[in-house]
């Protein structure tokens, strides 16, 4: 379970995040959507100290994330994350680049560690592609690469931050079902994102951040049906 | 006739020998200096990036000052100035000493800007994963950033290597000072330092040719 308590970030004078409250319990998938600049990759970067915070706590299954004495790499292995620009490691092969953390993180030998990436880009729809480089590659399948890369570390949480943003049309339909498939095998995800669709089909919980709070947040019918708030439904009518 | 006579009886092959001996001189002041001025400048350059204000403050001006001033005037000068605060040096030390700061004063930015060639996002990523800052150093940064700069810094490296004629200034018997050593006696210039140039293209153009290769496996 990912509990954030009254977080708040500022970026020198900018305050970004304004007193968040959220809590994401095992096995949901909750959709964070909202205009530019709200703040939503902040909160994620936030939870995997990715980002320092300024006050509050963001505690994951009990450990607080930005106390002292937190090991915040070992912390972070149950945080998988996937971000906008797909970051594949280009002096690798998809295989080796799935391969890297679990051999030198996790410290698996090279043999398992080829075994886990192989099984992992097989589960994203990469099986064929072990020995490509990145730059022979798609940005769809490199952005699946990234996905299989998170997996690796067998994490308990997902974090997607728009990870569909930066690819072309035709390409984000194959990211989508991938997490689609996340989603249906129990994997508890957080995903930022602009794919209204994605929101409404596939998670739990949907949150609407507007100025660095959380506006209103509930089941996807609530949200896309009968908002509370009159922001999330202007906001809404102008996305869709 | 009368020249191509000359030409046999004023260079022996004893000459030839004696710049051999004088090429393995050059040879082995660059590729010491070469070796150390870029551990040394990787160093540096990892200050300049990760000190920001400090390093930029302290160690940006001094390796300023060692790559703007020639190189012939910093020989000069340290080897003059080395007695005055105790230290006897031999021409040899002391050309291995200047020119190592002079190529780590070069590499220094050489590998800062290989650390800056790796996007924020991407170490991002690696973080994200678990990696420590020196996983995320050693296993993503620096294979990256070397190929980046690798080109930038076979130039650094075969300037020095260039320079080091410079150390002659000193009475070091490298390339350069064979080469004079043998003008005076023979009154040949022409040939001797044709000979010399081609012993420094002997020296550089295998390098050059091993770097290309490499770049060339690192780009499919
Ligand atoms: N490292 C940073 N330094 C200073 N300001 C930042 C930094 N990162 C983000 N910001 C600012 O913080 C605010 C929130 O940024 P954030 O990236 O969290 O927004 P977002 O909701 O993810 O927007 P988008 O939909 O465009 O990705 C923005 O105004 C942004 O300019
Ligand atoms: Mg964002």
């Amino acid at each position: 379970m990912i509990i954030v308590k009254e977080l708040h970030k500022y970026f020198k004078d900018l305050h970004v995040l304004r007193g968040i409250d959220l809590v994401v319990e095992k096995g949901v998938v909750l959709s964070i959507v909202g205009a530019s600049g709200s703040g939503k990759s902040t909160l994620l970067y936030c939870i995997n100290a990715l980002e320092s915070i300024d006050s509050g706590s963001i505690t994951v299954d009990g450990e607080d994330v930005h106390a002292k004495g937190t090991d915040i790499n070992l912390l972070r292995r149950k945080l998988g994350m996937v971000f906008q620009q797909w970051n594949s490691f280009p002096h690798l092969t998809a295989l080796e680049n799935v391969a890297l953390s679990p051999r030198i993180v996790r410290k698996l030998s090279r043999a398992e560690a080829r075994d886990v990436a192989a099984r992992r880009l097989e589960h994203v729809g990469l099986g064929d592609k072990l020995n490509s480089f990145p730059n022979a590659l798609s940005g769809g399948q490199q952005q699946r690469l990234a996905i299989a890369r998170a997996l690796a570390m067998e994490p308990s949480y997902m974090l997607f931050d728009e990870a569909t943003s930066a690819l072309d049309p035709e390409l984000v339909g194959e990211v989508l079902d991938t997490m689609r498939l996340l989603a249906e095998e129990g994997m508890t995800m957080i995903c930022v994102t602009h794919e209204m669709g994605f929101a409404r089909d596939v998670s739990d919980r949907v949150a609407y951040v507007h100025d660095g709070t959380i506006e209103e947040i509930g089941p996807p019918e609530q949200i896309f049906g009968e908002p509370n708030s009159e922001k999330t439904r202007r906001f809404l009518s102008k996305v869709r | 006739m009368e020249s191509s006579l000359n030409f046999f009886t004023g260079f022996k092959f004893q000459d030839l020998l004696f710049l051999g001996e004088a090429a393995v001189r050059t040879l082995l002041i660059s590729g010491i200096s070469i070796a150390a001025g870029t551990v040394l400048g990787v160093l540096f350059g990892w200050l300049l990036y990760e000190g920001r204000i400090f390093a930029s403050a302290t160690l940006a001006p001094v390796l300023d000052v060692f790559r703007s001033i020639p190189l012939i005037i910093q020989l000069v000068l340290f080897y003059n100035f080395a007695p005055i605060i105790g230290l006897s040096l031999d021409p040899f030390a002391c050309g291995t000493i200047v020119l190592t700061v002079y190529t780590a004063a070069l590499a220094a930015n050489v590998a800062r800007g290989g650390i800056e060639a790796v996007a924020i996002p991407l170490r991002r990523a690696s973080r994200s994963l678990g990696m420590t800052y020196w996983q995320d150093m050693i296993y993503v940064v620096a294979p990256i950033g070397i190929r980046a700069i690798f080109p930038a810094w076979v130039g650094v490296a075969l300037g020095v290597m260039k320079d080091s004629a410079l150390v002659s200034v000193l009475g070091y018997i490298e390339l350069l000072k064979a080469s004079q050593i043998l003008i005076t006696r023979t009154q040949e210039p022409f040939l001797i330092l044709a000979v010399a140039g081609a012993f420094y293209f002997a020296l550089s153009f295998p390098v050059a040719r091993f770097a290309d290769r490499l770049e060339q496996r690192w780009s499919q």
